[in-house]
């Protein structure tokens, strides 16, 4: 009640109407999209063999990224938020540094590094005979580097929230580093990773400019939902519209698993 | 204080041929910017040593070296038999493996862990499996009241059942060496004299050496066998409860204990104050001293007394505090001094910020003790 009142009283009268615009601009699209769904042909739509393709793809693509980022991301945001190393700060404006890079240009710069005559990729040709673009696991790394900075950005964080006497606690009670890690720490930033998982899933399952620019538009090896919805766009509007809609359901789901997690940890 | 009383009882764990001598015995030396740690301890089984000593005195960083977690810059900490560390032999014990309980200042309780959990926590990371575990740290809940409160998590248990369960997972794993950092100071007064009642009884129980830190003199001295006054880094005392308090021999273990010091130079039963001016004492001996009286064995008065008083001299009024049912009068003069009056004496000798008045103290009432 007073928190209410406060607010109201605090607030130049001059702002309501344009939050209430962003209120609209924000909802309205949703509800577009929602309003002119082909709700009576829509299961017929999402049973096309290429939409059951392309979503299967997208949620294995998503997951192996995920698998990815949680690999090489725990360890980075363990090194940002416990490391004495020198140039941090460089280190952490790096990592985000996918976070406002256009997504395409992510696709490009992951060509010239990885690309069969990029500064990496050509070794990996010429000694492995390994091409990763245009490939199912280009599909992975575009997303993975694309979802990284939101697993590290999460994880950094709820590190550094940990407090670190309590592993010192737990070292003057006889536990050895990895009894630490397991049942101290990692517990610790349990919802922070779990958080930073959920996002970086969640990214992963939407990225479309790398994606495409890396790894192209090839059904079922590199078709994901979001390139299938821009594809069929130009073909079939309504098709477009009722794969949108499954991922708008995805979103929300996440959206709901992830304000459950955080007011469930949070008191 | 029963200073030797607790020696040889109830060493029931293991290593007991060894409780009776000194359990730890350390010289430590930490370096930081500006700062030097350089504390020689030792305490016996069953003894309970205080560190006594201000805020950034160097007290907690000496209690982090003794479990390990700070590394010692010069010197050794050997506990039991064992060296834990030896800075120059560059042999250095890991905490974990120190056999050395500690109780945190708040605490450090696992939040995500339950009371029992929480107790378990040793003894599993020891190997212990997990229904043994349990067990030994139900059973070691209950000894200390808590049978009703071992499903909790920590963030469900009051200041004092906190303590009391951070000094069950100290001492479940029977360690050697109990330290705790400011055991009381996370508790409200109201609690406080409760817990600190019940901890005593509870160190009093244990076989091992027992070390605490804090920077309150009521913890120390009720809590304490011997006290270790540590202030910058140094040890500026040693001694029982009973001597410190009496004894004072530094301006901040006066103040701790209320009492008024000087330091001087005595001869033919005189002590020449180096801060000026002169007092007559009891009996002593020649030489540098300390000369120390309580602030209610002081009299004001009007003009010069003809009391039997030896010791008299003018004084100005600084400053009147309220203390319970007598009022602590700051006065300036040849020495400066604080005494106590009742309020009474306040009204009659309108005693108020700049009066001036004439302060008379027996010399039978002053310790007179070598420097």
């Amino acid at each position: 009640m007073t928190t209410r009142r406060q607010l109201a009283g605090g607030l130049p009268p001059v702002m309501v109407p344009f939050a209430v615009l962003a209120v609209l601009f924000l909802a309205l699209p949703v509800v577009g999209l929602v309003v002119r769904a082909p709700w009576r042909t829509i299961g017929a739509e999402l049973s096309q063999p290429e939409s059951l393709e392309a979503l299967r793809l997208s949620m294995v693509c998503a997951s192996l990224a995920t698998l990815l980022c949680l690999a090489l991301g725990v360890p980075l945001a363990w090194v940002l938020a416990r490391g004495d190393l020198p140039g941090r700060s460089l280190l952490r404006a790096l990592v985000t540094v996918p976070l406002v890079l256009p997504p395409v240009v992510g696709g490009i710069a992951l060509f010239t590094a990885l690309g069969r005559r990029g500064i990496v990729g050509r070794w990996l040709d010429q000694w492995f005979g390994i091409s990763l673009p245009f490939t199912t696991a280009a599909v992975v790394v575009a997303e993975a580097f694309v979802a990284l900075p939101f697993l590290v950005i999460a994880v950094e964080g709820s590190l550094r929230a940990a407090d670190q006497r309590l592993e010192e606690a737990a070292a003057t009670l006889g536990a050895g580093r990895w009894y630490v890690l397991r049942r101290v720490t990692l517990p610790l930033v349990a919802p922070g990773l779990a958080a930073g998982t959920v996002l970086c899933w969640a990214r992963a399952l939407g990225e479309f400019g790398a994606t495409i620019t890396f790894a192209g538009t090839f059904p079922g090896t590199t078709r994901t939902m979001p390139v299938e919805v821009y594809l069929a766009l130009q073909r079939d509007p309504s098709a477009a519209i009722a794969l949108s809609l499954v991922l708008l359901v995805v979103s929300l789901v996440v959206l709901a698993g992830l304000r459950e997690r955080w007011l469930g940890t949070s008191r | 204080m029963t200073p030797s009383g607790r020696s040889s009882g109830g060493s029931s764990s293991g290593g007991s041929a060894t409780y009776d001598r000194t359990v730890l015995e350390a010289q430590l030396v930490v370096r930081r910017a500006g700062f030097t740690l350089d504390v020689a301890l030792s305490v016996a089984g069953g003894e309970v040593v205080a560190l006594l000593g201000p805020n950034g005195a160097g007290k907690t960083t000496a209690l982090r070296a003794l479990a390990g977690l700070v590394p010692l810059d010069a010197g050794f900490t050997r506990i039991g038999q064992e060296i834990a560390e030896d800075a120059g032999a560059r042999v250095r014990t890991p905490p974990e493996r120190r056999r050395v309980g500690v109780v945190f200042q708040d605490y450090l309780l696992f939040p995500h862990l339950s009371a029992r959990e929480n107790v378990a926590f040793g003894l599993r990371a020891g190997g212990v499996d997990r229904c043994d575990a349990r067990g030994r740290a139900d059973a070691a809940l209950a000894r200390f009241g808590l049978a009703e409160h071992t499903a909790k998590r920590p963030a469900a248990l009051s200041g004092g059942q906190a303590q009391r369960v951070a000094l069950a997972r100290a001492l479940v794993g029977e360690p050697r060496l109990l330290l705790l950092d400011e055991p009381l100071a996370a508790l409200d007064a109201g609690t406080r004299i409760e817990v600190r009642a019940d901890l005593r009884r509870r160190l009093a129980d244990f076989a091992g050496a027992t070390l605490v830190v804090t920077h309150d003199a009521v913890d120390a001295f009720v809590l304490a066998d011997r006290l270790v006054v540590v202030e910058d880094g140094r040890v500026v005392q040693t001694g029982t409860p009973s001597e410190v308090a009496r004894r004072p021999v530094t301006a901040y273990v006066a103040r701790l204990v209320g009492l008024n010091l000087y330091r001087g130079v005595a001869a033919d039963g005189t002590v020449t104050l180096d801060g000026g001016g002169s007092l007559v004492g009891a009996h002593h001996d020649d030489g540098a001293v300390f000369v120390s009286f309580r602030p209610s064995s002081v009299t004001l008065h009007r003009g010069r007394p003809d009391s039997s008083a030896r010791n008299a001299w003018p004084v100005t009024v600084e400053a009147l505090e309220q203390q319970g049912d007598t009022v602590r009068v700051a006065l300036t003069g040849q020495p400066d001094l604080a005494a106590d009056v009742t309020p009474l004496a306040v009204a009659e000798l309108g005693l108020e910020p700049g009066a001036r008045v004439w302060a008379a103290l027996k010399a039978t009432e002053t310790e007179v003790y070598p420097a």
